[in-house]
C-alpha cells in the first residue's frame, strides 16, 4: 500500500464491517455492511487465556461449523476486557451481551440459542446485586471508567491489522507523513496535552522529545526505544495493551521516530509475556506488508523500523539506563546520569525511550487534538491512567480512569468493594518503589503529585488492595526481600543496605525487635535514598517509609507487645487448645514436630508455649476445630 | 535462588550443538547479540551447562566472562536443568497478599525441596516466579503449560498426585 487512497478505501470496507460492534461507548459511525449477523468476541489475553478461553474459541469454531452457522456469525478473538475476575469472557456483537465465567460446556446453548435464535443465555449474563447486566457499559465496572490507553482492547482483534485500520489506525502516521507536518509542530502538540510518562516517574513526554530532537548525534544516528519490561508484581496494564492493541504502540513510536529524526525503533519486552511477544511480532510483520514500516513510508522518503528485544527476568532492567545496557546485550545494570539517554542512550547515540501505555496515548492525542487530552484530568496530571487492581478486591482486573479520580471511587465503585465480610485496611501503589495509602486517606485524588505528597508514587500503575488481614510489616518485608532479589548490586547502598533493612524487619517480625531497631531503619532508609547509584536503590526504601509513617502502631504492637495485630508473623502468633471442644484424641500431640502438646488420652491436651514452634501442624490435624492461633 | 554450577553431567546431542552452531552463525557481528544467542541456548538445551556457555563464547568471539556474567545476571538464565515437570510458583504481590507464601510452604514441604530446586528423580523443579498475570485467578502457579488458580493448601497434594 502506497498512497492515502488506498488506505481510505480498506478504513471504509472494514468501518462497515465494524459497524456490527458499534456501541455509545465505542461509537463507528458507518453503514453495517457486514455479511456476518453476529460477531462473537472472546478475550484472548493472558488472563483469560488461563482459564481456558482458548478451548472455548475452538468449541464455538467447531460447533458453528457443525450447526452449518459458520457463515452466520464470526467469532474474534480480542485482547483484554479488564474484568479478568469473571474471565473467560465473551461479548456477542450486535447485542453487546455480556457472558462471564464462560465454559466449552456453555458452548452449545449459546449457539443453539444467541446465534441461532437470537435468544440471550439470561444464565450466563453477568450479574451485579441480584441484577443482571446486559451489557458492558452498563456494568458499575464500567461506568466510571473513561478509556483512552485501553480504547481498543476488547473491542477489535489485535492480529489483524485492518481492524486497526477500521477503527481509525494509522491515520496520524500517514497524515504526517504524506502532509510533510513539520517535526516540532507534534513535539509542541506532545508537550501542550501535559501527557506525563506513564511508566512511573512522571516526567514531560513532550519535553523528552524535544531533548532527544535537539540532542546532536555524531553520525546523525538516533534510536526510538520502547520500555515494555514491566516488572512491578501485579501491575499488567502494558502487557494488555501490547496483547489487544500492539499496532497503536507501533504507529506511536513510528511517529516519534519522525519528530526525534530516528530511523530505527526497540521495543523490550519481557520474555514472560509470550502472548504479547507472539502478537507484536505478528503486528509488525503486518506493518511491514501494508507499508507502515520499512524504507520509504507511503513514499515520504522517510525508513523507520522496529525490533524486537527479550529482556530474561531482571527487574532492575526496567530502570532506563539499565534497560538500555541490556539491548547492547550486557549486564543490566544502571550507569549514572547525566548524560540522560536522549543525550547519550543506546550505544551511545540520543534515544528517546517511553513506555508502552505512554505511547499508546500518542495517537488519541494527535487524532482528537492536545486539547482535548489537556481538558482531563487535574492541573498537573492530564488525561488517563490504567491501574491494574488486584489483592482483596471484588473485581480484579484493569481500569482506565481520568487522573484525579479518588480511591474510593476505583477500590468501592469500580472495584466493588473488599469480598469476604472484611475491612478495606490500604491499598499499595507503585509496586517495590511505592507505598501503602491507609484507609483513612481513601478520598485521595490519585495524580502523580497528590500520590508524592502522602509517600507513595504512581508508579507503573499497580493497585493491590489489602484487607484486615494482611500484616503491614510483612508487606514492607516482602518488597524488600524482592529488591534484594532483583538489586543488580553494582552500587553499595542497594546491595548491602536492602539486606541490612531486611534484616531489621526479620528481627521485628520475628518477635525481637527493640524501639532502636525503629530509628535505625528510618536512618538507613535516608541514607539509601540519598547515596544509591539509580532510582530502584534510591526508591527501595517507600514500601518501609509509608507503613512505618501510616501503621506506626503496627510495628509498635510487633516490637513492644511481641503481638502480630494481623496474625501473619508466625513467631509471634499463640497456638492455644480449648479445653471445652478438646476430645483428648492425641492427634495433635502426635503430629507436632517439635513434642510440645502434652495431654492423656480422652482429656484436653496443652501446648508448652515454650517448645512451639509455630507450625501449623496442630491446627491442620485436629478433626474438633479445638485449636486457634491468635 | 541458586543458580550455581550444575552437578549433572552435560548430556548435548550433535544435533542440538549443530542448531546452536547456526544460531551463533545467524547473530554473529550483530551488535548486543550475547542475550539472544543464550535465550536460543536454553531454548535447545533446556538450560545453560558450562559447554554451551564456552560453545556460545568462542562462536560469538566474546569472553567467557562476559557470557557467564550475562547468563548469571538474570533470572530467566539457568545453569540447572529442569524437572519434567516444572513447577512456577507466582509470588506476585496480588498472589501474595493472597497466601501465595502458604502455598509455596506446601510444595516445598509435599517435594522436599526448595524453591529453584529439583527433585532427585528428575521429576519436578519448582521455582518461585514474578507476576504470570493472571492477578484474576491468585494466588496461581503453572505446573509446564497448565495454569491451576485460586489455589489453596490443601489442593497441593491431590494436583501434584495427578503427575506422579
Amino acid at each position: 500500500m502506497k498512497t492515502i487512497s488506498e488506505l481510505t478505501a480498506l478504513r471504509e470496507e472494514m468501518q462497515g464491517r465494524l459497524a456490527l460492534r458499534h456501541t455509545s461507548d465505542f461509537p463507528i459511525e458507518a453503514t453495517n455492511t457486514e455479511t456476518y449477523q453476529r460477531h462473537i468476541l472472546v478475550c484472548a489475553g493472558t488472563g483469560c487465556t488461563s482459564s481456558n478461553s482458548p478451548a472455548i474459541i475452538e468449541a464455538l469454531d467447531k460447533e458453528l461449523k457443525a450447526k452449518g452457522l459458520d457463515k452466520t456469525a464470526k467469532v474474534v478473538h480480542t485482547g483484554c476486557f479488564g474484568l479478568c475476575a469473571l474471565g473467560p469472557i465473551m461479548v456477542i456483537y450486535p447485542e453487546g451481551a455480556f457472558y462471564s465465567h464462560v465454559t466449552v460446556e456453555d458452548v452449545p446453548e449459546i449457539v443453539d440459542s444467541h446465534i441461532a435464535k437470537g435468544q440471550l443465555v439470561e444464565r450466563l449474563l453477568h450479574k451485579e446485586d441480584g441484577n443482571t447486566v446486559h451489557t458492558l457499559p452498563e456494568s458499575r465496572f464500567y461506568k466510571n471508567q473513561m478509556r483512552i490507553g485501553l480504547r481498543h482492547c476488547g473491542v477489535i482483534n489485535p492480529d489483524d491489522i485492518n481492524e486497526y485500520i477500521g477503527v481509525g489506525g494509522y491515520t496520524a502516521l500517514t497524515r504526517i507523513l504524506t502532509e510533510k507536518t513539520e517535526p516540532q509542530a507534534i513535539i509542541d502538540a506532545v508537550k501542550n496535552s501535559g501527557l506525563r510518562g506513564r511508566g512511573g516517574a512522571g516526567f514531560s513526554t513532550g519535553t523528552k522529545w524535544q531533548f532527544t530532537a535537539d540532542a546532536q548525534s555524531e553520525d546523525g544516528v538516533k534510536y526510538v526505544a520502547c520500555n515494555a519490561d514491566e516488572g512491578d508484581p501485579g501491575a499488567f496494564m502494558d502487557r494488555s495493551v501490547l496483547e489487544g492493541d500492539p499496532h497503536s504502540v507501533l504507529e506511536a513510536m513510528t511517529i516519534a521516530g519522525y519528530a526525534v529524526g530516528a530511523h530505527q525503533g526497540y521495543i523490550y519486552i519481557r520474555a514472560e509475556y509470550p502472548i504479547a511477544v507472539d502478537r507484536l511480532n505478528t503486528a509488525i510483520s503486518q506493518s511491514r506488508e501494508l507499508g507502515f514500516l520499512g524504507k520509504d513510508i507511503f513514499g515520504s522518503g522517510f525508513d523507520f523500523d522496529i525490533e524486537l528485544r527479550l529482556g530474561a527476568g531482571a527487574f532492575v532492567c526496567g530502570e532506563e539506563t539499565a534497560l538500555m545496557t541490556s539491548i547492547e546485550g550486557h549486564r543490566g545494570e544502571p550507569r549514572p546520569r547525566p548524560p540522560f539517554p536522549a543525550v547519550k542512550g543506546l550505544w551511545q547515540r540520543p534515544t528517546l525511550l517511553n513506555n508502552v501505555e505512554t505511547y499508546a496515548n500518542i495517537t488519541w492525542i494527535l487524532n482528537n487534538g492536545w486539547e482535548k487530552f489537556a481538558a482531563i484530568g487535574t492541573a498537573k496530571s492530564k488525561g488517563t491512567k490504567v491501574f491494574a487492581l488486584g489483592g482483596k478486591i471484588t473485581n480484579t482486573g484493569l481500569v482506565e480512569v481520568p487522573m484525579g479520580t479518588t480511591l474510593r471511587t476505583i477500590i468501592e465503585d469500580i472495584g466493588g468493594g473488599v469480598p469476604n465480610g472484611h475491612k478495606f485496611k490500604a491499598a499499595q501503589t507503585g509496586g517495590p518503589s511505592g507505598g501503602c495509602i491507609p484507609a483513612s486517606l481513601i478520598d485521595t485524588p490519585i495524580d502523580y503529585d497528590s500520590l508524592m505528597a502522602i509517600g507513595s508514587m504512581m508508579g507503573s500503575g499497580g493497585l493491590i488492595v489489602m484487607d484486615d488481614t494482611n500484616c503491614m510489616v510483612d508487606i514492607a518485608k516482602f518488597f524488600l526481600e524482592f529488591i534484594i532479589d532483583e538489586s543488580c548490586g553494582k552500587c553499595t547502598p542497594c546491595r548491602i543496605g536492602t539486606k541490612r533493612l531486611y534484616d531489621l524487619l526479620c528481627k521485628i517480625t520475628e518477635g525481637n525487635g527493640t524501639l532502636e531497631d525503629i530509628d535505625t531503619i528510618e536512618e538507613l532508609c535516608q541514607h539509601l535514598q540519598a547515596s544509591s547509584l539509580c532510582a530502584l536503590g534510591q526508591s527501595a526504601p517507600n514500601p518501609v517509609l509509608s507503613t512505618l509513617t501510616h501503621f506506626r502502631d503496627e510495628y509498635i504492637a510487633h516490637v513492644v507487645e511481641k503481638r502480630c495485630p494481623a496474625g501473619v508473623c508466625k513467631n509471634l502468633l499463640k497456638f492455644t487448645i480449648d479445653p471445652d471442644k478438646c476430645r483428648g484424641c492425641t492427634l495433635c500431640a502426635r503430629n507436632c514436630p517439635a513434642q510440645a502438646i502434652s495431654g492423656q488420652l480422652r482429656a484436653p491436651h496443652v501446648i508448652d508455649h515454650a517448645k512451639c514452634v509455630k507450625c501449623g501442624a496442630c491446627i491442620e490435624n485436629c478433626k474438633f476445630g479445638a485449636i486457634s492461633r491468635s | 535462588m541458586p543458580n550455581c554450577k550444575t552437578v549433572i553431567a552435560y548430556h548435548g546431542t550433535p544435533q542440538q550443538e549443530d542448531e546452536l552452531k547456526k544460531v551463533i552463525e545467524a547473530h554473529k557481528g550483530q551488535a548486543g547479540a550475547t542475550m539472544p544467542v543464550l535465550q536460543a541456548a536454553q531454548e535447545i538445551f533446556g538450560y545453560l551447562p558450562e559447554e554451551v556457555q564456552i560453545m556460545i563464547a568462542e562462536g560469538l568471539d566474546v569472553p567467557l566472562s562476559e557470557v557467564y556474567g550475562v547468563a548469571s545476571f538474570y533470572a530467566q538464565f539457568s545453569m540447572n536443568p529442569k524437572g519434567k515437570y516444572q513447577i512456577s510458583l507466582c509470588l506476585g504481590t496480588a498472589c501474595y497478599v493472597k497466601g501465595a507464601g502458604d502455598i509455596l510452604e506446601e510444595l516445598e514441604k509435599k517435594l522436599g525441596i526448595k524453591a529453584g530446586g529439583i527433585t532427585l528423580d528428575g521429576k519436578f523443579s519448582l521455582d518461585a516466579c514474578r507476576c504470570i498475570g493472571a492477578c484474576g485467578l491468585a494466588p496461581v502457579m503453572m505446573i509446564n503449560d497448565q495454569v491451576y488458580g485460586r489455589l489453596t493448601p490443601d489442593q497441593i497434594g491431590p494436583i501434584l498426585a495427578k503427575y506422579q
